[in-house]
């Protein structure tokens, strides 16, 4: 019941690189700037080709065979004994929270138990793991964050992402109203239930603005979404990133910018 | 079947199966030894905070201060218990000053005086059987001499209660007086004035019970 | 408010979530009241557990609910033999109805024609006061929130602060057009009164009704957690007093209650104990001068057996009903009680209701988060009440023969549609080749990708497809 105490590996030559699904799709600069990440760290990144999805979205809705077919098709995917990283909380508490519950009682149990135990949230392995230190070569800027539910309760790293901004002299890190609300996402509750998944990200948005605060970061692409697109289509004035992209343009020093 | 049998064999024939009992680590609610000053500042603290008053008094010097208190308010009545050292004390001193308001004694049924309970009674005053530093709570065991109802329908409760009593937690307080060999018909925690927070979160007191609390700690 | 808030509970349709959450999300006032009390609430209970090693506190909570629950039958049956040495009468009752018609039975035996009632979740439950009236018994509630919602007519919005819905104004207005009180936003007035009209109540009812918040099974003791007083008056005032409570209540040991009330009050209020903790373990004995002369304790079923078969759904029955999980949740927050349409609402209400009304009624509970875990969080026996959503999300759509049913209605959620969609969906994605085709070619096509996706562009713009996938980036590297 008591969930186990984090124990960081120490500093690996190689991981696994899980890009997700939605980074896949729709936001491979935040895939592309956790890589590079890594690889400045001098950790080797392996990416294995045939991954697809955790198999969360079948899994929240209730869809649990459909789920585990696609899980089961992940399994396979990390023969080596190297951590597995992941740049979302949503994803990564999937596969570490998840999958042991998943494939209770089927010929996969060891397996998925033993891949769960691999599983860290990107950022989190940058400052637990890697002891990253982080150069910030841009510009002033103040920025708000989004810790993702997942991420805060599911990988318990709610520290991190303001450690690594705390790391960055030129960034001002202010902390909007009810920080730790959802934001309303949570994958089809947004669609099955819109007013009240509108209802959560018009308020997150409306404290994020009141921070004063022109952009946003934020560890999960579904949150970035649901936030960065209610802020688009009414116009509010603020932006949302990755935080993964957002730390690799301040510090990668070759000033581009998301493409 | 009857519902009771149904439903128990419901339970004893799980589908489940048997189920294991954890094992119950209490030691979280241990708290270090506090002396009875820190216990009496602690309670003091606490029972203040929700609204409670507390008087530091004496064996001697304690119907001295409950006759002021009880001026202050202009308390016309006063219900004591008949046997208690508390009831007895006060009616022997009643005798020689006129500072006491006026001594109802609950050594009748309820039904018969309940209208008077209800509407001519301005204050109460109880034993404890000890207090708890932690949450600012006293501990009531009413008894054929401390009726139920003396510490629950006069506007004014006074509860006196030994610093030597004084125990850090409730947990602690249960276990050093052995409540599981055996309950009174009713115990009681008291921790404050009755209090509501039903309108709009904002707290009103007395709503159904006293009003005031107010404690006489016997040092 | 809202009308269908209005309707007794026999009248609410629990299928009709949607309208009614829909209506107090554009109810300003609704939304105000809930934000505020809720706020409020979080922020008490977080100071309240400063200084306390709270995850271990919680556990010891969680472990003295399971090894409660791991013995349930013994348990049950050691309370109802100590209450009875001490003097009090147990009854079973399989359900609601029942358990109404036992307190009825009481009451007609000795003649009774009102009822006092302190709060209790259980007798909402039964719909006791809606099935007295039908019997002709008076049944008034004497929590003031209860006493509000009663006067309004509505039913308890939060199971511990059960008028929240409402502000002063409102329930300044409430009471002046049902009592006479004068309109006044003086909440000392306003308590003050209803302190007169309920006194004449007490000392009028025959019978008084409460709940239970514990009931010890080696002393035979019925313990009430209560701020009011109003639970003391029933439960020593009127001659007979019912307790009514759900069979997981009982714990084996008097010193349970020490860390439950603990976990209960910090985690529901932000109190460090409530004014009255009640703990009553016999009728008056012969030379007592008050208290009631006859003591009942109603023990009722209604689905609880159901729930305990399962292993993982057992955890439903641990709680100890703080709200905590009401206070934190974001949905609870923007919809209030009401939207729920079931005698409990919040994240306990969807993992429990279920069980009560059937996942064909309930269809909408277990959707109806966003899977946030801030209840779980806050949970101060640790319900893992996240798990528990998907798995009676599980439960509603499952449809085919490989799962057995384990709860009423199962898979009356199911549509073939969604079933064929999700088929498909893991067909894809179970076959790496396939998902870098399909992905790869929404990249290449982009452009066409609807602008529209129901609910999600209401409020949102579409999200953006990618013009190169990561899989496409990384191979191109890898080359």
């Amino acid at each position: 019941m008591v969930d186990p105490i984090k124990v960081y590996p120490a500093k690996p030559p190689k991981v696994y690189f899980y890009g997700t699904c939605l980074v896949d799709m729709f936001y491979p600069d935040a895939g592309m700037a956790g890589i590079q990440l890594l690889e400045r760290e001098g950790v080797e990144v392996i990416y294995p080709e045939d991954q697809t999805c955790c198999g969360q979205p079948a899994y929240t809705s209730g869809y649990h065979d459909q789920a585990r077919a696609v899980a089961k098709a992940q399994l396979g995917l990390f023969p080596e004994d190297w951590p597995i990283v992941v740049p979302s909380g949503s994803c990564g508490g999937m596969m570490r929270k998840h999958y042991p519950a998943l494939f209770k009682d089927t010929a996969d149990e060891v397996k998925a138990a033993e891949i769960a135990g691999r599983v860290w949230e990107l950022t989190d392995f940058l400052v637990n793991v890697c002891h990253i230190r982080l150069d910030d070569l841009g510009e002033p800027t103040t920025v708000a964050m989004h810790t993702s539910c997942t991420a805060r309760r599911e990988m318990g790293v709610a520290e991190v992402g303001p450690k690594l901004l705390g790391q960055l002299k030129n960034v001002n890190l202010v902390e909007q109203v009810r920080a730790e609300e959802c934001c309303g996402f949570g994958g089809t509750f947004a669609v099955r239930h819109p007013e009240i998944s509108g209802a959560m990200v018009s308020e997150k948005v409306d404290t994020l603005v009141n921070t004063g605060a022109k952009e946003f970061v934020t560890t999960d692409c579904g949150c970035l979404m649901n936030i960065d697109g209610y802020a688009e289509k009414n116009h509010k004035p603020v932006t949302g990133q990755h935080i993964l992209s957002f730390l690799w343009e301040r510090t990668n020093g070759d000033g581009s910018k998301r493409s | 079947m009857s519902s009771r049998d149904a439903i128990l064999q419901r339970l004893r024939h799980r589908t489940g199966g048997e189920l294991t009992a954890p094992e119950c680590d209490f030691s979280v609610l241990n708290r270090p030894e506090w002396s009875t000053a820190e216990k009496l500042d602690m309670f003091e603290r606490t029972i203040e905070s929700v609204h409670g008053e507390v008087h530091r008094t004496t064996e001697s010097g304690w119907i001295d201060r409950l006759a002021e208190i009880l001026q202050t308010r202009g308390a016309g009545t006063l219900l004591i218990a008949k046997e208690h050292e508390i009831g007895k004390a006060l009616q022997s001193a009643t005798k020689s000053r006129e500072d006491l308001p006026q001594l109802l004694i609950y050594d009748e049924p309820v039904e018969s005086w309940q209208e008077a309970l209800f509407s001519e009674v301005d204050a109460g005053i109880t034993s404890t059987r000890g207090g708890i530093a932690e949450t600012g709570s006293l501990i009531l065991w009413p008894s054929v001499d401390e009726p139920r109802l003396m510490s629950l329908v006069p506007p004014i409760h006074i509860a006196v209660l030994k610093a030597s009593e004084l125990y850090t937690t409730f947990h602690h307080a249960m276990q050093s007086q052995n409540w599981a060999a055996g309950m009174p018909t009713n115990a009681l925690l008291i921790s404050g004035p009755s209090k509501t927070a039903d309108i709009e979160q904002t707290l009103a007191y007395g709503v159904h019970g006293p009003k005031e609390l107010i404690v006489l700690v016997i040092e | 408010m809202s009308e269908t808030a209005q309707q007794s509970p026999h009248h609410i349709d629990v299928k009709e979530f949607h309208p009614r959450a829909r209506a107090a999300i554009h109810n300003p006032q609704i939304r105000q009241n809930f934000r505020k009390a809720m706020d409020g609430l979080m922020t008490k209970r977080k100071s309240a557990f400063e200084g306390w090693d709270l995850e271990t506190l919680r556990d010891l909570g969680a472990n003295i609910r399971l090894r409660a629950l791991a013995n349930l039958p013994d348990l049950l049956e050691q309370l109802e033999q100590k209450l009875t040495e001490n003097g009090i009468t147990v009854h079973w009752a399989a359900d609601g109805d029942e358990a109404c018609e036992i307190v009825r039975d009481i009451c007609v035996a000795r003649n009774a024609s009102s009822v006092i009632k302190g709060k209790s979740m259980v007798s909402e439950e039964m719909e006791l006061n809606h099935y007295l009236e039908e019997q002709g018994i008076e049944a008034l509630e004497s929590d003031l929130g209860e006493y509000i919602v009663q006067l309004a007519e509505e039913t308890p919005s939060h199971i511990i602060m059960p008028a929240i819905h409402k502000n002063t104004e409102e329930i300044s207005q409430l009471l002046h057009d049902k009592t006479g009180t004068d309109l006044s936003h003086d909440v000392e007035y306003l308590t003050a009164n209803a302190r007169l009209q309920l006194r004449e109540k007490f000392m009028n009812a025959d019978v008084g009704v409460s709940g239970v918040n514990f009931a010890v099974a080696e002393t035979g003791t019925l313990c009430l957690v209560e701020n009011e007083g109003n639970g003391r008056m029933t439960t020593t005032v009127p001659l007979c007093h019912i307790a009514v409570t759900g069979i997981e209540k009982v714990v084996p040991n008097l010193e349970d209650v020490t860390a439950l009330l603990a976990l209960l009050t910090r985690s529901a209020t932000g109190q460090h104990i409530t004014t009255y903790f009640n703990m009553i373990s016999g009728p008056r004995k012969a030379d007592e001068l008050d208290g009631p002369e006859e003591v009942h304790l109603v023990l009722v079923d209604n689905g609880r057996s159901t729930i305990y078969q399962d292993d993982e759904l057992l955890d439903t029955l641990r709680c100890i009903r703080c709200g905590a999980c009401m206070n934190h949740c974001p949905v609870y927050t923007r919809v209030g009680g009401h939207a729920y349409g079931t005698t409990y609402p919040g994240p306990i209400g969807k993992i429990l209701m279920p069980h009560m009304v059937g996942l064909d009624e309930g269809r909408h509970l277990p959707t109806a988060s966003s899977l946030c875990g801030a209840c779980g969080e806050v949970c101060p026996v640790k319900i893992p009440i996240p798990d528990l959503l998907v798995r009676l999300r599980q439960e509603s759509v499952d449809g085919d023969k490989l799962h057995p049913a384990k709860v009423r209605g199962h898979g009356a959620k199911r549509s073939s549609m969604e079933a064929m969609i999700w088929k498909g969906w893991s067909w894809m994605h179970a076959r790496p080749g396939m998902y870098r085709m399909g992905t790869s070619l929404g990249a290449r096509f982009r452009k066409l990708q609807p602008g529209k996706f129901g609910g999600w562009t209401r409020y949102r713009t579409a999200p953006k497809l990618a013009a190169r996938t990561l899989h496409e980036r990384m191979k191109e590297r890898s080359q």
